[in-house]
């Protein structure tokens, strides 16, 4: 009995380490099953794309898992997946190790552009109200603790901002929606970026969390007099009011989907080769400066040929035919030069 | 033997992923109030008390009540009325957890702000657990919901517990004199082991639940005295944080704080063991 027992547990034991093992090294099985994973913000366009190239090419079966962009960059380094996706790009080490760990080398594809709305609920206010990028950094970080601080009434000449404490909601998950804010912040404050920092979850001084896009939609919608910030699409989704952002040029702007692209494309000058940009905080007239790329992760080297072949058709596919649907999800399309330069970068995938 | 197993084995594995954070914090970790991924400073104190203190204020909202729905069914309505009420509530732990969630922001949060918390403080704000901002989500906002939570569970082996107790042990206090309720509590003197080890698992579960706790508790890490202040507990902070961790020493961290989850799981279930074992030892 005691044998029996003995083997039993070794079994168990050796499969749960033997399981490990086989993840790291796990040959995506041939057929023609694409896999990715990695951030949940551009999902629903993605499978938008996914669904309408099926149609054209019924070869092309591509699966996509929303784990969050942390968990793309770690399951493309790791090999587990044919392609990743992240809305903020990878650092320069995350990039070294995903290349030593598989020989390769990573290419970012920017696809659609975000954006990040500040949104609020001030009873009695019903118009969009002003903020500074001042006036934000100051309630996130509580030294604006009231709605009529000057720094916010000083905007918001014709609106009378109530003698209230603001109750400040942040996104308590990790997420590139937090990133895509904190790096806004850490742009147009150095204070910002040295006691706080720019990342996809930080520490925040004052306020408390919600869960998802969905978790600090419910507490701004439920607490009075209070702020939070969420992606475009769930606060038009969820009818929140949303204010407008003092750029660059120092004009009050309303996120859409033209300002988004008038950021993009006047960052165009700074891209770098490798089209790893932050837009946040852009110059131009009428651009609205909370806003990002986001990005699918391919390496270079494609082992498989038929995969790789895939991948690429669908990737001039989506970049030429495809953002024509990104209007429709609430994220703006990538500007012309910007998709010539993706295109670019899709012959350098070899296979 | 199998279970015993895996479970050794899991604790063992955690124990190994989390070395990069024992080695650096070490038994600091337990005690520190910081929690700070961009300057890679963790400590899981916040974390631990959110869990303790949450699920014990459940299990104190929730055993009283559990315990009057299980006489009420056993020993006082009808058997008509029993199975219906029987079937209502136990359906109440079928609910998914994330939908008691969605439930507790959107409806039963605005409720607490504007009709619970303000007369708690008005009848109670002496005590500093009732003071300071009425957020609606928070610390017994939680409790509460992980009370409605783990009630079904309580009621329903407390209900099953007085139904084995012997017929004639009651109709021996009518025959000796006694009072409807002198019987009853002589009934739940009798059934106190099983009410307690009912108590242990709603407890276990309320340690454990997730989804439904991170949606109200606020999640600030942080230690005050007030159940109305938001905070946060460890399963919720494991779930938020996993996905996006990309630092080895923050999923490491987080590996730390599922290990001591664990640990404290273990702990209250050895102490609710030792307790039933004292208990029942003079039955």
């Amino acid at each position: 009995m005691i044998r029996i027992i003995t083997v039993l547990i070794l079994a168990v034991t050796l499969i749960s380490c033997g399981e490990k093992k086989d993840v790291s090294v796990q040959k995506p099985s041939s057929g023609g099953q694409l896999n990715g994973a990695g951030a949940t913000f551009p999902y629903p366009i993605y499978s938008k794309w996914f669904n309408e190239y099926a149609k054209i090419n019924p070869e092309a079966k591509i699966n996509y898992q929303s784990i969050g962009s942390g968990g793309g960059i770690k399951q493309i380094t790791e090999g587990t997946v044919d392609f990743g996706a992240t809305d903020s790009p990878m650092s320069n080490e995350e990039i070294e190790k995903a290349d030593t760990k598989n020989n390769n080398k990573i290419i970012h594809f920017p696809t659609v552009i975000g954006s990040v709305v500040i949104t609020y609920n001030i009873p009695g206010v019903d118009q969009s109200i002003n903020l500074s990028p001042e006036a934000i950094v100051g309630i996130y970080m509580g030294t604006v603790k009231k709605w009529n601080d000057p720094l916010i009434q000083k905007e918001n000449a014709d609106i009378k901002m109530p003698d209230k404490d603001i109750i400040v909601c942040y996104r308590t998950d990790g997420s590139g929606t937090t990133y895509v804010l904190t790096d806004y912040l850490g742009k147009v404050s150095d204070k910002w970026k040295s006691e706080i920092g720019v990342a996809k979850d930080v520490k925040f001084p004052v306020g408390q969390g919600g869960k998802g896009n969905e978790g600090v939609t419910g507490l701004v919608k439920q607490l009075d007099y209070s702020i939070g910030y969420v992606e475009l699409i769930y606060a038009l989704q969820n009818k929140l009011k949303y204010a407008n952002i003092k750029n660059k040029e120092g004009e009050y702007v309303s996120p859409s989907l033209e300002s988004l692209t008038i950021a993009a494309d006047q960052s165009l000058n700074e891209m770098p080769e490798d089209l790893r940009q932050s837009i946040t905080n852009a110059g131009g007239q009428g651009s609205y400066p909370i806003s990002s790329y986001t990005y699918l992760l391919i390496y270079e080297n494609q082992k498989d040929a038929y995969k790789g072949k895939i991948l690429k058709e669908f990737l001039v596919w989506a970049l030429n035919d495809g953002e024509k649907f990104a209007k429709d999800l609430g994220y703006a399309p990538l500007p012309p030069t910007v998709v010539a330069k993706a295109l670019e970068k899709v012959n350098k995938i070899k296979f | 033997m199998i279970i015993l197993a895996m479970v050794f084995y899991i604790a063992l594995e955690m124990f190994n992923d989390s070395h990069e954070s024992r080695d650096k914090f070490g038994f600091g970790f337990i005690f520190s109030s910081e929690w700070n991924p961009v300057k890679e400073d963790f400590g899981a104190l916040p974390f631990i008390y959110g869990t303790i203190v949450s699920s014990i204020v459940a299990l104190l909202i929730s055993l009283p009540v559990s315990i009057g729905v299980a006489v009420f069914l056993s020993e006082i309505v009808h058997k008509s009325v029993r199975t219906p009420i029987s079937f209502l509530i136990e359906i109440l732990a079928a609910i998914p957890s994330i939908i008691y969630g969605f439930w507790g922001i959107f409806v039963f949060a605005p409720f607490m702000r504007t009709t619970v918390q303000p007369i708690l403080e008005s009848t109670l704000g002496f005590l500093p657990f009732f003071q300071g901002n009425m957020y609606g989500t928070g610390l017994l906002t939680a409790s509460i919901i992980l009370a409605i939570m783990i009630t079904p569970i309580i009621s329903a082996i407390t209900r099953d517990v007085l139904k084995a107790i012997p017929k004639s042990q009651r109709e021996a206090a009518y025959a000796l004199g006694a009072t409807k309720w002198e019987a009853i509590k002589m009934a739940l003197l009798n059934a106190r082991s099983g009410i307690l080890g009912g108590a242990v698992l709603g407890l276990g579960r309320a340690i454990g639940e997730t989804m439904a706790v991170t949606m109200v508790i606020g999640n600030k890490a942080q230690i005050v005295a007030s159940l109305f202040e938001p905070a946060y507990s460890m399963a919720s902070v494991i779930a938020n944080e996993f996905a996006e961790a990309s630092g080895s020493l923050h999923i490491s961290a987080l590996i730390e704080v599922g290990l001591i989850l664990f640990g404290v799981t273990f702990i209250i279930n050895s102490l609710a063991r030792l307790l039933i074992y004292s208990v029942t030892r003079n039955a």
